[in-house]
């Protein structure tokens, strides 16, 4: 299934990205911070999630200069976010050559009914998930690499929580039913036969499966991880804490290490300030970005 | 062309980051023990080590921080390493475009990237003398090396550049033997261990 040199190629570059940290960054400076830190890629936005929740206005694509800056300044993969749909920003990305494209709740949705097909693009892309169906729908789509959504740009770990334990216990219950219990599950899931079935063979998705969406500190990154996250996405964490350089390679650290507690009070010692964070109980339904996609 | 690997060969894969779960799984299917390394303790007792693919400044850095730089040095001297693409440029004496550290366990040269950026990445079907039929290379945002010193030998080569290199005990190559079903490179590698 899905398994033509060009798919297994965009799920290559995610196979060398497992382990690691991809910190969002909006300038070459800050991405060369990344990269020092020990950060596997860097993903190039123009406002980070924090920001575009506390001003608002329409968040799209960053600006063309900015990706081409950090793309010439750090030598580890660069990904770039597009808005849900917007298969036209995806089509300027994959000009400019970025690495990977984040089909991104982050950023304003340009479609409320379809996603890109990326299946037709020789750039990969990651896409956001909060439970199994939407995950496989992304991977019919053509994503090569999953994420949880969690809740960007809240520091809050909750929803990533919710997330990745939803995608693995989703899929640990397919793997204990026989053929005519899966057909129902397509349904169920709306997703795919064919996919579902994968899965409850393989017990995982096809695809790499990552963690995004309220990772705030070393030890939010280590228990994504342990909840069976293959790498994480750290957004408005770094930058918007008290010492970026410091929480970078941190975090760092606490990807590499996270089944080694010594390993991480070390990496969660002298840290500074993290960033602020949101209550998400207390946010109103409409200002939540993890409900946009389907 | 090797043959199947007699007794059951116990080998490390440095697991800081990468696709080493993939390296685990394709040296249990070439009939070895495949155990993760993350500390100087972990190379005890050690048959061999591989080195994954991934992002090379990540593993360097981890390498460096977390005082392997001396222990790794000191288990390539003794035992045989196998690097592929991130873990090749960790091997190599000469890191290029941007130069970084190295272990410098193979006297070679490689330049980082060198077919450009992801999609540049490439599967290729090469036909090495080295091995019986054709091989299947998947390069994913490659190194390409560019010098080979006196007593290396290329076992596989794509463009006129070697993908497959072996000097003294150790192995690297370029693009990830790793991520297909054919064990054979991963068994040149055991059977380097005596």
């Amino acid at each position: 299934m899905y398994l033509d040199d060009k798919f297994r190629l965009k799920v290559g570059l995610a196979e060398m990205l497992k382990g690691g940290v991809i910190m969002d960054v909006t300038n070459a400076e800050q991405a060369v911070i990344a990269e020092k830190a020990g950060a596997c890629a860097v993903m190039a936005l123009e406002r980070v999630p924090a920001d575009i929740r506390k001003e608002g206005g329409v968040a799209r694509m960053a600006p063309i200069a900015k990706m081409r800056e950090i793309m010439q300044q750090v030598s580890i993969p660069v990904m770039a976010k597009a808005r849900i749909g917007h298969f036209m920003e995806a089509r300027i990305l994959e000009a400019l050559e970025v690495d990977y494209i984040d089909e991104s709740e982050v950023l304003t949705p340009a479609d409320e009914e379809h996603h890109i097909d990326k299946r037709d693009f020789r750039v990969p892309f990651v896409c956001g998930a909060r439970n199994l169906g939407e995950a496989l729908r992304r991977i019919a789509e053509g994503a090569a690499m999953i994420r949880t959504k969690g809740e960007a740009g809240s520091g809050n770990i909750v929803e990533a929580v919710r997330h990745i334990r939803t995608i693995v216990k989703e899929m640990k219950q397919l793997t204990v039913l026989g053929h005519e219990e899966l057909v129902a599950e397509s349904k169920k899931h709306q997703a795919p036969l064919e996919l579902i079935q994968y899965v409850a063979q393989h017990g995982k998705l096809p695809v790499p499966n990552f963690s995004a969406g309220g990772i705030a500190t070393p030890a939010d990154a280590a228990l994504v991880m342990q909840l069976g996250a293959e790498a994480v996405f750290v957004g408005s964490g770094i930058f918007k804490s008290s010492d970026p350089e410091a929480r970078a390679r941190a975090i760092v650290k606490a990807a590499t290490y996270y089944n080694d507690p010594a390993k991480l009070l070390e990496a969660s010692e002298e840290l500074g300030a993290a960033m602020f964070g949101l209550d998400i109980a207390k946010l109103p339904e409409s200002e939540l970005l993890q409900t946009r996609g389907w | 062309m090797p043959g199947a690997v007699a007794g059951r060969k116990k080998i490390g894969v440095l697991a800081l980051q990468g696709d080493f779960e993939a390296h685990e799984r394709a040296l249990r299917r070439a009939g070895a023990e495949a155990v993760e390394v993350r500390s100087a303790a972990d190379l005890d007792e050690l048959d061999g080590l591989v080195m994954p693919g991934g992002e090379s400044t990540t593993m360097w850095k981890l390498i460096n921080e977390e005082h392997l730089v001396e222990p790794l040095r000191e288990f390539g001297r003794r035992r045989p390493i196998f690097g592929t693409c991130a873990g090749a440029i960790l091997l190599a004496s000469e890191v290029a475009n941007p130069p970084q550290p190295s272990l410098g366990l193979m006297d070679i040269s490689i330049e980082r990237n060198a077919y450009g950026r992801q999609l540049d990445s490439r599967i290729a079907r090469l036909q090495p003398q080295a091995l019986e039929g054709d091989l299947e290379a998947v390069f994913i945002r490659a190194p390409i090396i560019r010098r080979v010193g006196g007593d290396a030998k290329v076992l596989a080569s794509y463009q006129g550049d070697p993908v497959l290199v072996e000097q003294g005990r150790h192995l690297v190559a370029t693009f990830h033997p790793e991520l297909t079903d054919d064990s054979r490179v991963h068994r040149i590698f055991l059977n380097k261990i005596p």
